[in-house]
């Protein structure tokens, strides 16, 4: 079995992180890391550079846990790619992060948190950034 | 004074309301552009081409001015801040602007850039005020057979000197003078019009530029969709220190004189006179540790040069009417869809059109500082755009802008036969602009050629007139033979020097 946390460069992400090792030291579980990026803008703010991934993989080295990191760029909504490697393995949890968001905003971006929290089989579990 | 007072009446037709106003939309949208990689002020300007039937001439012209100075100032945004600079001529300004980015001072490379782009501008259209009226008398004083020769010149440049093949380059050309022919020519004989009635009127400029340009690129894309995102350098407010002025103002002057003359010469263009322009900074230098690291001379010279280049095109434009790059060129083909004949004759008949086009340079180019220094930041979140959604976007408006043409479903699928060809060709490497200048220039070319063939009853010595000619067929003997010249006699010499 193994916690799935859904990674953004930023505060949301990082307590997701951290949310993530304390369940997977109190699980005896690894970690596995997702970041995504449909890949189709010049410029995307939710997609981990290399400096980001590498800062990540010392924390989780740091913290002693059992971890990977898996990065897609294959054009598909970020909730697709949760839901998929949960039905494809064995993934005992989900972590992701949450924030407010306009009704506007939903309207025209669609949620992808709440796309993980309704269509995964498994339990998630949500956190707030700060 | 005869010019002043004309460049005054035009500012007085500038600053009206509604002219100011679509001042404004021309360089936002141009600086929309030049942030936007693949998206160049030739796209947009054919795109807006049928949306600007219903205006006025001027005030279509003013607009297309905007974009085309508005691309040059875009363009350095996302060089700097992101490595992928936004147009051709942006690309050496990624070199150093990137560097001084990613060492935290991105706020003073974007200032320069904005501040260096604003003196160049102005003072280049300056430049343009002094220069074009004597070339202006001067190309009254030639005949057809100059201007067929020019023209042949401005083929062989745009082929031979640009771009990194000659092969692609004159393949490029003459798929442009294929579709040039295409119609009922001036005999009344129908060429390659494959017995298809709707291509007997040739096929429209517009169609093939947006099918170039715009379907041809949206494929392009459609068919690269996937790449990993980059990674935008956060960045504050633009300002320059003291010292940052010091070392600004003597590369932003020597840029100017790089890139106003190159632009003006055909296949000049701005990437010749950036790259001159940021080799010479470099030699001149008194911080050549820095280069390579982010030396702010490294920015300020060749953004100076792209956007004096960009008024430098317009002197060959108006007074001879020469496009020396493919903004020019689709500009040429906008003045023809107006009726209007660019050359020597237009500073005569639409003299306030020219004008008033002039003095809209230089607030267009006010407007772009107001508008780029502060809100270079802003202008960088575009890039968050998913493209499917802009190149959608901008299929749509091509689509519609072919169709505006002659009203006929035939251009939809000329357009979309045109798109694969421009699909094809990026893909096999071959340049976009020299089929752009044959298929604008070659009908123009052709005439001309034919009159100065009638002037002489037929006999071939007709196509040669005076010096003016001589030289430019001189001229284009030696581009055309200077890679022979190369290789036999510049390398045996450089071989004995060595060896002896």
């Amino acid at each position: 079995m193994t916690v799935l946390v859904g990674y953004v460069p930023s505060p949301l992400g990082e307590a997701a992180l951290r949310a993530a090792v304390e369940q997977a030291r109190f699980r005896d579980e690894p970690v596995l890391v997702v970041n995504t990026s449909r890949g189709d803008a010049y410029v995307d703010p939710r997609f981990a550079q290399e400096a980001d991934l590498e800062r990540v993989v010392r924390e989780l080295t740091a913290a002693g846990v059992p971890h990977s990191v898996r990065q897609l760029v294959r054009g598909r909504d970020t909730a697709e790619e949760i839901v998929d490697i949960v039905e494809a393995e064995d993934i005992s949890l989900v972590v992701i992060g949450v924030r407010h968001r306009s009704a506007v905003g939903k309207l025209i971006m669609g949620s992808a948190a709440q796309e993980v929290l309704l269509r995964v089989r498994c339990p998630v579990l949500a956190v707030k950034a700060g | 004074m005869d010019n002043l007072a004309n460049l005054l009446d035009g500012f007085a037709n500038v600053v009206t309301p509604t002219n100011l106003l679509i001042a404004l939309l021309g360089v936002t949208i141009g600086t929309a552009v030049g942030v936007l990689p693949g998206i160049g002020p030739a796209m947009t300007v054919a795109l807006l081409l049928p949306v600007t039937y219903g205006m006025e001439p001027t005030q279509a012209f003013i607009m297309f001015a905007g974009i085309f100075y508005g691309g040059m100032y875009g363009g350095s945004t996302t060089s700097i801040l992101l490595n992928t600079p936004g147009e051709s001529s942006s690309v050496v300004t990624a070199i150093e602007g990137n560097k001084m980015a990613k060492a935290g001072r991105a706020a003073q490379a974007l200032a320069t850039a904005a501040i260096g782009s604003f003196v160049a501008g102005t003072i280049a259209t300056l430049l343009l005020v002094v220069v074009t009226p004597p070339v202006v008398s001067f190309a009254i004083s030639l005949g057809a057979p100059d201007y067929f020769a020019l023209m042949l010149l401005a083929f062989v440049a745009v082929t031979a000197v640009l771009g990194a093949s000659r092969v692609r380059g004159f393949a490029s050309l003459l798929l442009g003078l294929v579709i040039g022919v295409v119609g009922i020519d001036q005999t009344g004989q129908q060429r390659l019009t494959l017995g298809i009635p709707q291509l007997a009127d040739g096929i429209d400029v517009v169609v093939v530029a947006v099918g170039i340009f715009a379907v041809g690129e949206a494929l392009w894309i459609a068919a690269h969709l996937r790449r990993r995102a980059a990674e935008v350098i956060p960045v504050g407010q633009p300002w320059m220190g003291r010292q940052d002025w010091q070392r600004s103002w003597k590369p932003w002057l020597r840029g100017t004189a790089f890139g106003f003359p190159f632009g003006a010469v055909p296949a000049g263009g701005a990437e010749i006179p950036t790259f001159l322009s940021y080799v010479t900074e470099k030699k001149l230098t008194k911080h050549p540790e820095e280069f390579g690291r982010g030396a702010i001379e490294g920015v300020a010279g060749p953004e100076a040069a792209n956007n004096a280049s960009a008024a430098g095109t317009l002197v060959p434009l108006l007074a001879i009417g020469l496009p020396t790059n493919a903004t020019a060129a689709v500009m040429l083909a906008a003045f023809q869809q107006y009726g209007i004949q660019p050359g020597p004759l237009l500073f005569e008949r639409e003299s306030g059109l020219v004008w008033t086009l002039i003095a809209s340079l230089f607030v267009g180019n006010l407007l772009l500082l107001v508008l780029n220094l502060p809100l270079a930041p802003a202008w960088a979140k575009l890039l968050r755009i998913p493209r499917p959604y802009l190149y959608a976007g901008i299929i749509f408006f091509a689509s519609m802008g072919a169709y505006a043409v002659n009203a006929s479903p035939f251009d939809l699928f000329l357009l979309l036969t045109i798109g694969l060809l421009g699909f094809g060709m990026r893909r096999f490497g071959l340049p976009i602009l020299p089929l752009i200048v044959g298929v604008i220039l070659g009908p123009r070319a052709e005439l001309q050629g034919r009159r100065a063939l009638q002037l002489s009853g037929g006999e071939l010595h007709g196509l040669i007139g005076g010096w003016v000619s001589w030289s430019i067929y001189a001229i284009v003997a030696v581009v055309l033979l200077w890679p022979l010249v190369g290789r036999f006699v510049v390398r045996p010499l450089r071989g004995r020097l060595v060896t002896g």
